[in-house]
């Protein structure tokens, strides 16, 4: 499969990575070439110094009829710029834009745009942790160590190593 | 008729000003709290200091009883997510973004943003007009993505001396008039092109191409430098 990443970012770099890794064509981009230090020697895939938002830069960058664009820059903008971009202009199949106010993650997600939003995402995460509710993500990992005993019949302290990452709920 | 403006720069600024004085109601949204507190110095309490890209800001800023809300920030990006925004979140009933990057400007229009303001296509147009290049001029660009196309026919072009009739024209567009020696007519099927004609057309963005070969030419010799 073919994917950009716009935002080389920590999230953007490991994604890139973990996707190039499983043998798929990635292309990263991101405004400075600093953020490409992110990355390993290994990396085979191409870093692009660019505006994700920019028609122009996503065509040079080969977005025109990828499989998946995901948008990870540290602006909630840029990311629904760069995925309505990609997705109304340049056919791409499947997109995610990180958007990191709430109202804003909603709002799009019902115009249609996946979203993942880090606050609800680590709210979720950390209210459940501390009311001992499985969250379905691996977020917060629980320290193993110091499981009450007394908890171990309790279901779903520990969060499953396997868990889906995938965000949920969005169709 | 009230008014949200976002972006306290200098056309949020004097869009403000001149909407006060025009007797409307207005809001304006400048989230860098020195420039908002400068603003409020001059035009009274009209500001709200917060992000306009923060749902929650610009719902407090009263955008769900705005006639109109109109993003004039700096930023494309920016402008575009407050007119979405403003449009499927707040139901305001016109939105209006200033666009930098000329690119944009069929996207904002697709994805809902009912008018847009384009520095960058105003000052290429004025400058179009001053300088004999062999490219096509834009001379509006109309809803549903159409836009109004001025040619002015070269020596070389392979339109002079054949008529309309004789051109390949993408079927999404028509040339309807021909500015000659500075007088417009109705371009007919049989007028006989010459050097010198301004021919003006409508049509999609996307007939540019066809357009170009049939009335400029695709010599490489015709360009700019």
């Amino acid at each position: 499969m073919r994917y950009v990443i716009v935002g080389c970012g920590r999230v953007g770099a490991a994604l890139a990575e973990a996707l190039d890794n499983d043998g798929h064509d990635v292309t990263i981009l991101d405004t400075s070439t600093r953020a490409f230090d992110r990355l390993s020697g290994e990396f085979k895939g191409q870093a692009i110094r660019g505006d994700g938002t920019d028609e122009d830069v996503l065509l040079k960058a080969g977005a025109d009829g990828a499989d998946v664009l995901l948008a990870l820059t540290e602006g909630d903008n840029r990311n629904v710029m760069a995925a309505q971009v990609a997705m109304e202009k340049l056919n791409v199949q499947k997109t995610v834009a990180k958007i990191n106010d709430p109202v804003r993650a909603a709002a799009y997600a019902e115009l249609g745009l996946a979203t993942v939003c880090r606050t609800t995402m680590l709210t979720d995460a950390i209210l459940g942790y501390l009311a001992g509710r499985p969250t379905g993500m691996p977020s917060v990992i629980a320290p193993v160590p110091h499981v009450h005993a007394d908890e171990a019949g309790a279901e779903g302290h520990a969060t499953p190593a396997g868990s889906p990452a995938a965000p949920q709920g969005r169709s | 008729m009230f008014v949200l403006v976002v972006g306290g720069g200098k056309v949020g600024y004097y869009l403000t000003k001149e909407l006060i004085e025009s007797g409307h109601e207005v809001v304006l949204m400048e989230k860098d709290r020195e420039r908002a507190a400068a603003i409020i110095e001059e035009l009274g309490s009209v500001v709200v200091p917060h992000d306009g890209c923060e749902g929650k800001y610009l719902g407090e800023a009263g955008s769900n009883r705005a006639d109109i809300v109109a993003a004039v920030t700096g930023d494309d990006e920016d402008n575009l997510v407050i007119c979405q925004m403003a449009k499927h979140h707040f139901d305001v009933p016109k939105t209006i973004a200033r666009v930098n990057n000329p690119k944009n400007e069929h996207l904002f229009r697709h994805l809902g943003v009912d008018e847009i303001i384009s520095p960058t296509r105003m000052a290429l147009g004025s400058i179009e007009q001053d300088i004999p290049v062999h490219e096509l001029l834009h001379l509006a660009a109309l809803d549903n993505e159409l836009e109004i196309i001025e040619a002015q026919l070269q020596f070389d072009s392979p339109a002079v001396g054949r008529t309309p009739g004789d051109l390949v024209i993408p079927e999404a567009c028509s040339l309807f008039a021909v500015v000659r020696d500075g007088v417009a007519t109705a371009l007919r099927s049989d007028t006989v092109l010459k050097e010198g004609d301004k021919v003006i057309a409508i049509g999609k963005a996307d007939c540019e191409r066809l357009l170009h070969e049939q009335l400029i030419g695709t010599t490489s010799g015709a360009s700019r430098d």
